[in-house]
């Protein structure tokens, strides 16, 4: 009960916030000097041409009244017209979404688990010369923006050792599955095509890694910190004078405990390799959001501008309240704060 | 004639920091026998815990390091004893109570988790069945006066005020009926109303039991109350012990002596009046008796030797020149 | 020596003495230094200082790394190196205006929805802080450098104008957590004016996150400026900004690897010492988990 509580106080907040980045957004792009209707006509289109299609996008009329006709289509989920593709913004996102949601997801999961076995690997020999490896890379990896890594990994396994494809999500030889889900990994597993699925999954490697590096290297970090500081604490010795065995200790009441950090973290890091995934798509070529998104930018195409943003920002939204459900999951303190009888 | 049940013989501890290492416990004496409520009383930061958890091995080890000395337990050393043979011990003969019952207290599993945990491991030779475990547990909530044991079993410890907190600790480390309890300062977390409850409570249980106990503690009032023999430490050393009446009526140490001074009182003088000085640097601590640099009575052998223990009367030992024959 | 100053100058030198024991610290500091000399003094240091405007030497094009061009040349015959040293310029120059629009906007906006917490202020300011940092701000910089004119002074502003948030979220949960202590009540009951409580007694207890933040602010502030750069919002060339350099030089990957990776370290050099340099300030001041 308390739960379905939290959970819609959480979804109206987001809720707000999203109309909140709306507005601001929409604002901030109708405010760019210049004319919209003209630029995506190009510069030798009749000016009648050009009026009507000023009335059809609604310029002509005050700010707020074009954003009650874009929020209007928004809901539905009609983002109207590309400038720039020339077809409707929702159907260029349907088709440039997957890709990115693949590689995120390929991202998150490597950064997550990588990370937390890295922390935990780190604690576990405290001081001596794997720890002291881990936190020596892991600060590295923390300094370093993803597009370096990307540009490097291209450079060394791209090209010098050519052990993996520098373009795209699947080689040009090979067909594509059938579309169930859009992430080439699953719907070739799904259909039984496992070397559309090993190419899908070699394709998916420099650049997923690239991206995931940085918080793997802060989740390392902050899983080693949070361990070896809950080593510490009175609970763990009490546990080990009850005569608890040290691998049940270590696997259970330590680790619970230890990961909540972790967690938390994990949300945000996601969030920012969303931002660094415009560069990496770009340099990759990967056909994603992020590449269409910086396409629509530098061409600055404001209704598919305005779309990625919002949808970018949805995910990151979700992304966020997932975390904190599963926080609170782990951690009573957080589930329960609210009910403490002093 | 009472058994011997703890040893301590010249316990030595350091803790390696980044600038050197901390000469905790400069040889540390102790002895218990069967049965008794012993006191160990001390400022904070004189090595009280650090006795306590190397009696139970549970100090962190990389910083820490037992340098010098036996643990007697029952005439087997604990410090020569492999890891197996400690946690055995540690499940049947000795428990203990920390200081801060939310710190010991794991914060994301219920207390029935842990409680259930501590007893199914400690009596793991009896082969208890789930069933029974769970009995146990709800008994020894109910000993320590506990109302509704099956909710508290189910509930984390933050949604549990400080008092059901520790008592919880006790009830744990008296579930497991072991020979020697050690309680850290277990009221000081607590409000002073309820502080004098624990306390009570504690001594019922123990009595009961039959548990030897050691009560870690910096208050005197406590100590006067609640303890048969009590040792008074300074800055790793003990400096004296004696039948706690003994002590209170006849404190032979000069720390001692400053110590029962600095306790307010409604008759006599009225006006407290502390110890000059403060605790020594751990990293270089002064030579001969650590207390020397602060004893109105100092002479020119305490600081050049440690002074051995001269005997003053029945279980009245002191470590102070002083005293010398 | 007046009372409170004698006080003040133990506590920094009690500081500066942990500080010195750490050598990440040291290490972090030495680097920054250099980085601020090299930008500084890039016309004195930079070994072909003509080289950062545009000049054109297409003998010595696409040179690799030699003892005549430490860092090899691009395309247009431009030693790297001499491009990097401007570069720093650039970088350091965002990094600082940045800092300087975004930190003073945020941190009061914090104190005060922090002191006023509960109040409709309050409620404004934290849902439009709730709006910036919806989006993750590498997306939200590009947007709205996409919508103005790429140039450096317009990323400047974009950057910032995502910046401030960040600094009026920290300084507000210490500012929020802090207004109910008893010094903040006192200072009320005697008649102190908002202006003062909130300048006076909150802010002195948020300096070591403050400047925890600042220091590792710099390095990400200008990561992301040359990110900016990389996708052709920020610098425009004939401009040596490291961002656009790695840009440039990824186009002739991988035979020429050196037009795009000396900038790249020149990049992580930057960022690793900014991140030193904080994390000792860090712990140097003793401040929590910002």
């Amino acid at each position: 009960m308390k739960f379905l509580l939290f959970f819609s106080r959480r979804l109206l907040h987001s809720i707000f916030v999203l109309l909140g980045l709306s507005i601001l957004v929409f604002f901030i792009a109708r405010v760019m000097p210049g004319d919209p209707a003209r630029m995506a006509l190009g510069p030798r289109a009749p000016e009648t041409v050009v009026e009507k299609f000023r009335e059809e996008l609604h310029l002509d009329k005050p700010v707020y009244v074009q954003y009650y006709y874009w929020l209007r289509g928004a809901i539905r989920g009609d983002f109207g017209r590309s400038l720039f593709t020339k077809r409707r913004v929702s159907d260029d996102i349907r088709e440039f979404f997957p890709a990115t949601l693949e590689l995120m997801v390929f991202t998150g999961i490597i950064m997550s688990v990588a990370g937390i076995f890295l922390g935990v690997a780190s604690a576990r020999y405290a001081n001596k010369w794997p720890d002291n490896v881990v936190r020596v890379i892991s600060y590295l990896g923390v300094c370093t923006p993803a597009f370096v890594f990307a540009i490097l990994f291209l450079l060394v396994f791209g090209y010098i050792l050519n052990l993996l494809p520098t373009i795209g999500r699947l080689s040009p030889w090979i067909d594509r599955p059938a579309q169930i889900t859009g992430f080439i990994t699953i719907d070739s597993l799904i259909a039984g095509n496992f070397t559309a699925f090993w190419d899908g999954l070699k394709h998916l490697i420099m650049p997923g890694i690239a991206l995931s590096l940085g918080p793997m290297a802060q989740e390392a970090r902050i899983t080693r910190s949070s361990m070896t500081e809950n080593l510490q604490r009175d609970f763990i010795a009490l546990e080990r004078s009850q005569a608890i065995p040290e691998r049940v200790i270590m696997s259970k009441y330590l680790m619970r405990i230890s990961i909540i950090p972790t967690v938390s973290v994990l949300g945000l890091d996601f969030a920012s390799q969303l931002g660094w995934a415009f560069l990496v798509e770009l340099i990759f070529n990967w056909p994603g959001l992020s590449r269409y998104g910086i396409n629509v930018m530098l061409h600055k195409d404001l209704n598919a501008i305005v779309a990625v943003i919002m949808v970018i920002g949805l995910l990151f939204l979700i992304v966020n309240i997932v975390v904190d459900i599963v926080v609170a999951g782990l951690d009573p303190r957080i589930r329960l704060g609210a009910e403490r009888s002093k | 004639m009472a058994k011997v049940l703890l040893d301590i013989r010249d316990l030595h501890v350091r803790f390696n920091v980044y600038g050197g290492s901390l000469k905790v416990l400069n040889g540390v004496n102790l002895l218990m026998y069967e049965g008794e409520k012993v006191g160990l009383v001390g400022e904070t930061g004189c090595g009280k815990t650090t006795t306590a958890k190397s009696i139970l091995k549970i100090l962190p080890v990389p910083p820490a390091k037992i340098t010098k000395g036996h643990i007697l337990f029952k005439d087997r050393d604990i410090l020569k004893m492999g890891e197996r043979e400690i946690r055995n011990l540690h499940a049947q003969e000795i428990s203990m109570i920390f200081q801060d019952p939310t710190a010991a207290l794991n914060p994301v599993f219920t207390i029935g988790d842990q409680l259930m945990e501590a007893i199914k491991y400690s009596s793991v030779h009896d082969g208890l069945s789930k069933r029974e475990i769970y009995r146990r547990a709800i008994q020894s909530l109910q000993d320590v006066a506990l109302p509704d044991p099956a909710r508290i079993l189910e509930c984390y410890p933050v949604q549990l005020s400080g008092g059901m907190r520790q008592r919880i600790c006790i009830a744990m480390a008296l579930a497991t009926r072991s020979q020697l309890l050690i309680a850290d300062e277990p009221t000081t977390s607590l409000d002073v109303t309820i502080q004098d409850q624990v306390l009570r409570l504690l001594g019922v249980l123990v009595q009961e039991k039959e548990t030897s106990t050691i009560l870690i503690t910096h208050s005197l009032g406590i100590v006067r109350e609640w303890t048969q023999r009590v040792y008074v430490m300074y800055a790793g050393n003990m400096v004296e012990t004696a039948h706690t009446d003994d002590l209170f009526e006849r404190p032979l140490h000069p720390y001692t002596q400053g110590l029962l001074k600095a306790v307010p009182k409604l008759t006599g003088e009225g006006i407290a009046k502390g110890i000059e000085g403060r605790i020594p640097d751990y990293l270089n601590p002064p030579k001969g008796c650590r207390f020397h640099p602060r004893c109105p009575k100092v002479m020119a052998m305490c600081s050049k030797e440690r002074p051995d223990f001269f005997v003053r009367g029945n279980n009245h030992l002191v470590s102070c020149f002083l005293y010398k024959e | 020596m007046h009372p409170e100053l004698a006080l003040r100058w133990e506590k920094i030198k009690k500081s500066w003495y942990k500080f010195s024991k750490n050598p990440l610290s040291i290490i972090g500091a030495s680097i920054v230094l250099v980085i601020f000399c090299i930008a500084v003094f890039a016309p004195l240091l930079a070994p072909y200082p003509e080289h950062a405007g545009s000049f054109v030497n297409f003998e010595d094009a696409s040179q690799p790394p030699s003892l005549t061009y430490l860092f090899g040349t691009d395309v247009f015959g431009r030693d790297i190196m001499s491009r990097i040293f401007f570069g720093f310029r650039f970088s350091l120059t965002m990094g600082v205006v940045v800092i300087t629009l975004a930190a003073p906007v945020g941190i009061t906006l914090g104190l005060i929805a922090g002191y006023m917490k509960g109040s409709f202020v309050d409620t404004l300011i934290m849902r439009l802080t709730d709006i910036f940092v919806a989006v993750p701000p590498l997306v939200l910089a590009l947007a709205v450098c996409s919508i103005l004119k790429p140039s450096v002074f317009n990323a400047m502003m974009a950057v910032s104008l995502m910046w401030w948030p960040w600094y009026c979220r920290m300084v507000y949960g210490i500012s929020s957590s802090i207004k109910n202590e008893f010094f903040v009540q006192a200072a009320e009951v005697t008649g102190s004016g908002k202006g003062h409580i909130i300048f006076r007694e909150i802010l002195p207890n948020c300096y070591g996150p403050i400047f925890t933040k600042i220091s590792l602010d710099m390095g990400w502030v200008i990561l992301i400026g040359s990110a900016l750069s990389f996708v052709g919002l920020g610098a425009q060339p004939p401009t040596p900004d490291l961002g656009t350099m790695v840009a440039d030089g990824g186009k002739y990957m991988p035979d020429q690897w050196w037009i795009a990776v000396f900038p790249a370290f020149a990049i992580m050099f930057i960022v690793l010492g900014f991140n030193l340099l904080g994390d000792g300030i860090r712990d140097m001041l003793e401040v929590e988990e910002v």
